[in-house]
């Protein structure tokens, strides 16, 4: 079994680790780094539940090697509040009262945080497609839409 | 099934420095090693035992692997790196290659789309591939590294016509490295469509999916050339020959589609699985086949 020392930001933070080949990103945040916001849902790509960003990109990250990840970016649900101010989609999403049981909430932050990064007004069919690859079994939906609207329209009024 | 658990089995990451490596690596390792770029199928056949390498080579950061191309004279050249999110965002593609946006749009996710590959969807060899269909249609062909006809190792092109064998089998050979997929410019005044049935109306598998790309053509009949790919109704993606022929010999009429679904329904081979059963199967495939070709005709004026 091979194995490999690899770089990368977690976080913003530099982690130097060595994992054997077959380890997955998901696996490698969860049992190596301890980063257990991140959640085990399918292991097939399906759920969303494991979604990270990976170079700002969000990923399914039981799909990624970790070895894949070597000098790359990562950012995982931990490092999306701010020296503890959370980010606005989180705030937003408390706000509104789109977590029930929270297993589906990490995955959905960073898909709705990656959605604002690079359409920051997105319009409620966008979001709902953005959203695709985020199962949720508590909420129906409803309630995460409006918090990622709130979010959004938040942004603008800060901006502007 | 699904294996809830989160590791895969184990294996040796490669990664090869060159095309000349990996090819030379593939080959040696014959029945045990396979290229990965997205990783994901691979990982979900590793994950369930469907597949058992001992060797999973990465040929993502090879030369040429990520880039796009369109020329306005020879078509267009996705790296086989390239994933489908790149492929939706990229204007050149929007421009001359409507078709294939809409097919990759319909796959699954976001963050699976931000993995997958148009050239391991095609490698991937699924009857069910969602952008298969479209670079079939546009007459795509696959740029492999691999062994040449002279012993050494060298570029061919492999078209897509005759290229699948069977569910997973491709007529590619151990050592080969896929390294894009070339579309030609696709013909002028041409219109075309992708529907997708699932079990939801986003993110799922086709039930049956239908391309089809229609475009005007002084030396037919109809005065019109139809492609047709369908996916999910046969082992390998399927061209419904006699319809394309249909469409194209017969004056375009409401009865004319009508008669080339039908022949596109007596032409497929589904099977009955967890998504729909063979019968459902080909009467979508006559009503998609009609609901398609009938926007694409529409759009070309008829």
């Amino acid at each position: 079994m091979a194995w490999h020392t690899i770089t990368f930001t977690i976080n913003g933070e530099t982690e130097r680790v060595t994992v054997p080949s077959h380890m997955t990103l998901l696996q490698m945040l969860r049992e190596e780094l301890a980063l257990t916001g991140t959640k085990n849902g399918c292991a097939a790509g399906e759920c969303g539940a494991c979604t990270v960003l990976l170079n700002g990109e969000p990923v399914n990250s039981c799909m990624v090697l970790a070895v894949e990840c070597d000098g790359a970016e990562l950012v995982s649900v931990e490092g999306l509040a701010d020296d503890g101010r959370l980010d606005p989609v989180q705030q937003a999403l408390i706000d509104v009262g789109g977590v029930q049981c929270g297993f589906c909430t990490p995955g959905v932050l960073i898909s709705a945080r990656a959605l604002l990064d690079r359409n920051p007004h997105p319009t409620e069919q966008e979001i709902r497609e953005a959203l695709v690859g985020n199962l949720c079994r508590c909420t129906g939906y409803v309630r995460i839409v409006a918090g990622i609207k709130q979010a959004a329209r938040e942004a603008a009024h800060v901006t502007h | 099934m699904h294996n809830p658990r989160p590791g895969l089995p184990e294996f040796d990451y490669v990664k090869p420095a060159t095309l000349g490596e990996a090819s030379a690596f593939l080959a040696a390792h014959a029945g045990e090693a396979r290229p990965f770029l997205g990783g994901t199928d691979a990982f979900v056949r590793l994950r369930d035992g469907a597949w058992r390498d001992r060797y999973v080579v990465d040929v993502k950061h090879l030369p040429g692997m990520r880039d796009i191309h369109f020329d306005p004279d020879k078509g267009l050249t996705i790296g086989a790196a390239v994933n489908m999110n790149q492929v939706i965002d990229h204007p050149d593609i929007q421009a001359h290659y409507p078709l294939l946006v809409e097919a990759a749009r319909s796959v699954a996710s976001y963050q699976l789309r931000s993995r997958a590959t148009v050239v391991g969807n095609i490698c991937n060899a699924s009857p069910a591939g969602d952008t298969t269909g479209a670079c079939m249609v546009l007459g795509g062909a696959l740029h492999v590294y691999g062994a040449a006809a002279d012993g050494g190792r060298g570029m061919r092109q492999v078209p897509l016509d005759g290229f699948f064998l069977g569910p997973g089998r491709t007529v590619l050979q151990p050592g080969d490295v896929v390294t894009a997929v070339h579309l030609p410019l696709p013909p002028a005044g041409c219109a075309g469509k992708y529907l997708k049935l699932g079990r939801n109306a986003v993110g799922d598998l086709a039930i049956v999916g239908v391309t089809a790309l229609g475009y005007p053509d002084a030396s037919a009949p109809s005065g019109y050339r139809f492609r047709l790919a369908l996916a999910s109704v046969a082992p390998v993606p399927f061209v419904p020959v006699q319809a394309e022929q249909i469409l194209s010999e017969a004056p375009l009429s409401a009865a004319a589609i009508a008669q080339a679904a039908a022949a596109a329904m007596n032409a497929v081979a589904p099977i009955n699985d967890a998504r729909g059963s063979a019968r459902y199967r080909s009467l979508m495939t006559r009503n998609l086949v009609q609901e398609a070709v009938t926007a694409v005709w529409e759009r070309l004026g008829g």
